[in-house]
């Protein structure tokens, strides 16, 4: 097996192969200590000089075919352990944000979403439930109890993940703070309401303020904020792992430079080691460009038909909700408080009826248009529809209060008339809520799809980049022992 | 091209000493702007508002010396009836009545009504007037009309007459025609009954006052301030709406309320811990507003008015909706009686 090397170029170290690479050399001479303290030392010579030993064994050493040897094998070691440990680093950081996409960010913004959800859902029963009066809906008030403790428990969760400080921090601080006194407007407005007193009214309008000026643009930039935590997560994870791919590149380059120097030299096709090492270093690259592409294709998918869906949806839903709240308060101050828009004066509450409307028809056909497959298409066709025929009763009993015929359309709002439009607005929210749910299972779908493309990967180039170094070692090693 | 020149003129000349010249003339005039400016503006704000009030009390005393007595004798006329004959003549045959629906104990629409039948001083009289038209009190339609909609209500021909504690003034005579005045009131102070406050006086000092926003009440508040009432007043609290004022007072935002004092007692007839203060400051009437040019529904709504005041009808609406807010124990309001007709 042991070949004289075939070259007749034979480097010029090769007269003396017995000879170590790097033969024990004295030092160059220090620099004489110095004589007295008065004298001043100085370190960027000693430095130089021992940086001058350095460059001056390696090339020494490069002047020998072992010497060579050595250093390509240590180099091909090296470039392989550097590939492998920067694949592992890239990939856990990818796997690691798409892991928090997943189980961290997302969860965390559809919380938010749930407390500007319920907080709107809040409102418009606090509302409803004062339009019907002594007849309110038990499961009115429960509803409002509901969405209430919901807001608080989300916004407690909320918390616990935002920095100490940070904006977010502050918007749920202010939340917490506004909450009760909220609260406490809606609850006096509804004893004021039972007493017979008008000031009631007052009350819930001051609550409603409070809410649609206060409460709800701090839970829409707490949910901003928790949006771009979602997306950076997302950008974090489906960057392009450029630096692993490239050294991967330069690492196959470099073996199979060292393989056609070792044919050329020894006229061996297969080095075993090299082999062997070009092997894992293939794997691991193919694993890589496979792997990642297929979790950013499921990290598209998740976001495509899952994110941005549900944030359109979210949309319809507070849309609804502000225009069932609105609608209320309409009867409930009737006439109190009004707008100006160009130059007419309108009723502040039937003009945001109208815009809010407009607003959930404008979310629920970007939703339509979103939803990728049937099932997710449904429930937002449902909404739509039911949206219209909200609208078309609502004319009606808008007409029937302009008439006079005040506790008709009281009814028809409250939903113990005929054709209520309570009945639209439940049914609108339950659809939307319908396809958010599948939105959210489509995204969780495609997002652990992901996710798991990237399962074992930092892992296995860890492994397959030593074994693979251990193969450069090895093959070089041979080659290196035919010369003792 | 020229102007192209002249930039690049200016912005050479602005990088030498000119620069510097430039820079320091337009110092200047800065300095000289921002001492010269509230010169100019405090003169201007004296000269407009002395000419504001010179017009204010000349068009009072050129246009109208008493607008609460500008209405029509019931007993006059040509005897046409054109308005009520067009009231009478349609198919659901009822009165449509502009009205106020959050107005406790004027016009209100209490939710424990199961009827949902609305009630207050104002509803009694717009039945009252409903039976002498058309010969039953329960002919007629309401309509709930925000404030600043009440004028257009009218002229727009969308109701019949406007019965929603609406001041007469000179201005809206020109707009709406008036019945005679059916009640007497002024601007008047409410305030917690364990307040210092007495009243429209030196007790508002350092006082925070709400009043509703546009409101003749916060007009008043500005031209008092410093004159009859402390300069310390904080009159900055302004409301969408004078029962708002009440949300505030319970929160103990504001120390006391100045609005109508009908409203006033509204807004105490709904918290028993708080009361008017002092008498009003302001007097002032409430009348029917109808069209400009419906005579002969504003000598029917004279003569109703005559006929409801004269049988005690009045009264009892009072006693049953008014009294108990606005009269205090031993002193009687103002608004007690029933103010007199005086007509053209």
């Amino acid at each position: 097996m042991t070949h004289p090397p075939k070259s007749s170029a034979a480097p010029p170290g090769s007269g003396v192969p017995t000879m170590p690479a790097v033969p024990p050399q004295p030092g160059p001479p220090e620099p004489p200590t110095p004589p007295g303290p008065a004298a001043v030392p100085e370190p960027g010579a000693a430095r130089r000089t021992a940086f001058a030993e350095g460059v001056d064994r390696l090339r020494a050493a490069a002047t020998t075919e072992p010497g060579r040897l050595r250093i390509i094998g240590a180099l091909l070691a090296l470039a392989v352990v550097a590939f492998g440990a920067v694949t592992a680093w890239q990939m856990t950081d990818r796997a690691g944000a798409a892991n928090d996409v997943l189980t961290s960010s997302q969860p965390l913004s559809s919380d938010a979403a749930d407390i500007y959800r319920s907080l709107a859902d809040a409102n418009t029963a606090a509302a409803s439930g004062y339009l019907a009066g002594p007849q309110e809906k038990p499961q009115v008030r429960q509803g409002y109890e509901n969405d209430i403790r919901t807001a608080a428990d989300k916004l407690v969760t909320a918390a616990s993940n935002s920095d100490p400080g940070s904006d977010s921090a502050t918007a749920i601080a202010q939340l917490n703070e506004l909450l009760p006194r909220y609260k406490g407007l809606v609850e006096t407005a509804r004893a004021n309401n039972r007493q017979g007193y008008p000031v009631g009214s007052a009350y819930l309008r001051a609550a409603n303020e409070m809410m649609q000026q206060q409460m709800l643009p701090k839970a829409q930039s707490l949910y901003e904020r928790e949006n771009q935590r979602l997306n950076s997560d997302y950008a974090a994870a489906k960057a392009f792992p450029w630096a692993a791919i490239g050294l991967g590149v330069v690492v196959l380059a470099a073996l199979a430079w060292a393989q056609r120097r070792n044919f050329l030299h020894t006229n061996r096709v297969l080095n075993h080691g090299l082999v062997t090492a070009s092997a894992a270093s293939v794997v691991v690259l193919l694993w890589l460009v496979v792997g990642h592409t297929v979790a950013r294709m499921g990290l598209n998918d998740s976001y495509d038909h899952g994110v941005r869906s549900m944030n359109v949806l979210h949309d319809a839903r507070i849309a609804s909700l502000t225009a069932r709240s609105d609608e209320n308060l309409s009867l409930i101050r009737r006439g109190a408080d009004t707008k100006t828009v160009g130059d007419t004066t309108v009723d502040a509450y039937s003009w945001g009826y109208d815009d809010q409307i407009g607003k959930l028809a404008k979310a629920l056909t970007k939703a339509d248009s979103l939803a990728d497959d049937s099932a997710g298409r449904k429930p937002v066709r449902d909404a739509d529809s039911y949206m219209k025929a909200w609208k078309d009763r609502h004319g009606v009993a808008q007409s029937l209060n302009d008439k006079g015929d005040y506790q008709q359309a009281r009814d028809k709002v409250i939903g113990v008339g005929k054709d209520p439009t309570s009945v639209c607005f439940d049914n609108v929210d339950a659809a939307i809520k319908t396809a958010l749910d599948h939105e959210q299972r489509e995204f969780q779908h495609a997002a652990s799809g992901g996710r798991d493309a990237l399962t074992g990967l930092p892992y296995g180039a860890a492994v397959l980049a030593v074994l693979g170094a251990a193969g450069a070692v090895v093959g070089i090693g041979r080659r290196l022992s035919e010369y003792r | 091209m020229n102007a192209q020149r002249v930039t690049r003129l200016l912005r050479s000349g602005l990088r030498g000493w000119g620069g510097v010249g430039a820079m320091a003339a337009v110092c200047a005039l800065a300095v000289a702007f921002a001492l010269l400016l509230p010169l100019t503006q405090s003169d201007g704000a004296a000269s407009g508002g002395g000419q504001r009030l010179a017009h204010g009390t000349q068009a009072k005393a050129e246009d109208c010396p008493d607008p609460q007595n500008q209405s029509l004798s019931p007993s006059g006329g040509d005897g046409s009836t054109p308005t009520i004959d067009r009231i009478k003549a349609r198919k659901d045959r009822r009165l449509i009545v502009g009205v106020d629906t959050n107005s406790y104990r004027w016009g209100y629409l209490n939710p424990n009504n199961v009827k949902g039948e609305l009630e207050g001083f104002d509803i009694d009289l717009v039945h009252q007037i409903a039976k002498d038209l058309l010969g039953n009190p329960d002919l007629v339609s309401f309509k709930a009309i925000p404030t600043d909609q009440r004028i257009p209500a009218i002229q727009h021909g969308e109701v019949d007459m406007v019965v929603r504690t609406m001041t007469i003034t000179c201005a809206r005579l020109k707009q709406v025609a008036f019945s005679a005045p059916y009640f007497s009131t002024g601007q008047q102070v409410l305030a917690p009954k364990t307040s210092t406050i007495t009243g429209y006086d030196k007790s508002l000092a350092g006082k925070k006052v709400c009043s509703a926003e546009g409101s003749t009440a916060y007009d008043n508040l500005k031209a008092d301030r410093g004159v009859k009432i402390p300069a310390s007043t904080d009159i900055s609290t302004q409301v969408p709406n004078q029962l708002d004022c009440l949300v505030k007072l319970q929160l103990g935002e504001v120390d006391a309320v100045v609005t109508d004092g009908a409203l006033a007692a509204s807004q105490a007839a709904q918290d028993p811990t708080v009361e008017l203060k002092g008498r009003p400051f302001t007097h002032e009437f409430y009348g029917v507003a109808m069209k400009l040019d419906a005579q002969d529904l504003v000598r029917q709504v004279n003569r109703t008015l005559e006929n409801y005041i004269r049988s005690g009808g009045w009264q009892a609406s009072y006693t049953k909706w008014l009294h108990p807010t606005l009269d205090q124990p031993g002193r009687k309001s103002d608004s007690a009686t029933p103010p007199e007709a005086h007509y053209k």
